[in-house]
């Protein structure tokens, strides 16, 4: 379920001045202002607000968050929104949750992140055989420099600091926990 | 002086240059690097959206670990995101209990337990203000005459915890850009943000970010970076926002130990000048 209103409360004190857009980086390439994203949070209208990219453009600069007349927790709002958008795969997120998913596959096998194979999840994930094509300049210029190497995904392998699993299944654990909680 | 050390996943593999540059330099101030042993991500811009509490235990492992090495101790981090993640985990165990027995149940499970007896430290803060322009300028031996250098403080070291600099108008790098011998060119865009998280899913936004903050530094011979996102963000993407742009957007882009290294004397090997992706020739002539 899409809920909203753990974000809701945060945001009580809104009073929808708009200094969080006119400080936003990003507000130009928005469809709806933070401003309005932050009204249809306060009306519970989770139909608008996940139908809008508004909270995926957020680049977490905080700027939002330091300019706020009321001190709201602005830059974390947009990552709560990112949260519940990602765990119901919303549609208009999934580019973005694939990527962060992948990323976070990466660590939960090795500890720490191989760059190569959370691309290569990543694109498996998209299934867009034209997807790697926008990271084929960068990602040249790495390797032709030695940063990055080929990798397959693999499992853990035993070497250095191990996988996170038993960590990453507590954190489930308890979010379901959570969850259930009335 | 000597501090716990946090490198991070980037400065094993695209920022290499920035964990190199960094030993280099404090080694030349006799400064000790302790790292953590067995860290770990610290989830990067990327597990907050994936799950809030596991965005908090990811740097509180780290934190946990480095506890072990020392207590009532600076652990100091180079980047940025890292620098935050793990800022986050120091403020919220002060301030938010309930967080703070999940973080702990979740941190059980490697027998590890996390008391909040560190502080940690972005390197700006430590190189600004424990060891200062003064003691810099008393290691110069090349001064960079003329080199006009822009710097560049991105977002996630001066925001949401204004700690060490002003989080709209920081200046933290200027004594020691100037302590060099080089020239603080002036610009607007230290604090604005490049838009890196986004760069991989929403180039266009990103771009734009980029393209603007490429453009405000013309007439400056690099960009100063003390964060690898910002880094590599505005370093490799320069020849398509040029062909964008329509105009030369190109521009050296150097961490800040980097320029501090060249100065001191170190080599260009030693602080891996070759790996960066924007570097001109201007700039490995002094």
């Amino acid at each position: 379920m899409k809920d909203t209103g753990s974000i809701k409360a945060l945001l009580a004190t809104c009073m929808q001045c708009g200094t969080c857009t006119g400080t936003c980086p990003n507000a130009d390439a928005m469809d709806l202002t933070p401003r309005h994203l932050w009204r249809m949070v306060l009306m519970d209208r989770a139909d608008e607000i996940f139908e809008s990219q508004t909270f995926a453009y957020c680049s977490t600069c905080y700027f939002c968050t330091l300019k706020c007349p009321r001190g709201l927790p602005l830059t974390r709002a947009m990552s709560m929104l990112k949260e519940v958008a990602y765990k119901n795969d919303v549609k208009t997120f999934r580019k973005s949750g694939a990527f962060y998913g992948s990323f976070m596959e990466s660590v939960r096998r090795h500890g720490r992140v191989r760059e190569s194979e959370f691309m290569t999840l990543y694109f498996l994930e998209m299934k867009n055989p034209l997807l790697p094509f926008d990271f084929a300049s960068l990602g040249l210029k790495l390797m032709s420099k030695n940063k990055v190497s080929f990798s397959l995904p693999s499992g853990a392998d035993g070497r250095g600091q191990g996988n996170l699993d038993r960590i990453f299944k507590k954190v489930s654990e308890i979010e379901n926990r959570e969850e259930q909680m009335p | 002086m000597s501090y716990i050390y946090y490198p991070g996943c980037s400065l094993e593999a695209s920022a290499i240059e920035y964990d190199a540059s960094t030993r280099a330099v404090m080694h030349a101030l006799d400064i000790e690097l302790a790292e953590i042993e067995g860290w770990s991500c610290c989830g990067a811009t990327a597990a907050e959206p994936v799950s809030s509490l596991l965005s908090f235990v990811l740097p509180a492992r780290n934190l946990a670990l480095a506890e072990k090495m020392k207590q009532n101790f600076s652990v100091m981090v180079p980047c940025s995101a890292c620098y935050l993640n793990l800022k986050k985990v120091e403020m919220e165990k002060k301030q938010n209990p309930s967080m703070s027995a999940s973080i702990d149940e979740c941190l059980a499970e490697e027998a590890l337990k996390l008391e909040g007896k560190l502080k940690v430290r972005h390197l700006l803060d430590i190189l600004a203000n424990d060891i200062g322009a003064d003691q810099i300028k008393n290691k110069v031996t090349k001064k960079l005459s003329g080199l006009k250098i822009v710097p560049y403080y991105g977002c996630q070291c001066l925001r949401p915890y204004p700690v060490f600099d002003d989080p709209e108008e920081p200046r933290s790098m200027e004594p020691l850009i100037e302590a060099c011998g080089a020239e603080v060119f002036p610009w607007d865009m230290g604090a604005q943000c490049c838009g890196a998280s986004n760069m991989n899913t929403k180039k266009s936004a990103a771009g734009k970010l980029v393209q603007k903050i490429l453009k405000s530094a013309k007439g400056a011979d690099a960009i100063v970076t003390v964060c690898p996102m910002c880094q590599l963000n505005l370093e490799g993407f320069q020849e398509e926002l040029s062909r964008k742009a329509g105009e030369d957007l190109s521009v050296s882009v150097i961490y800040l130990p980097q320029l501090l290294g060249m100065a001191m004397g170190i080599s260009r090997e030693e602080l891996m000048l070759h790996k960066n992706l924007a570097v001109k020739e201007l700039v490995l002539s002094y």
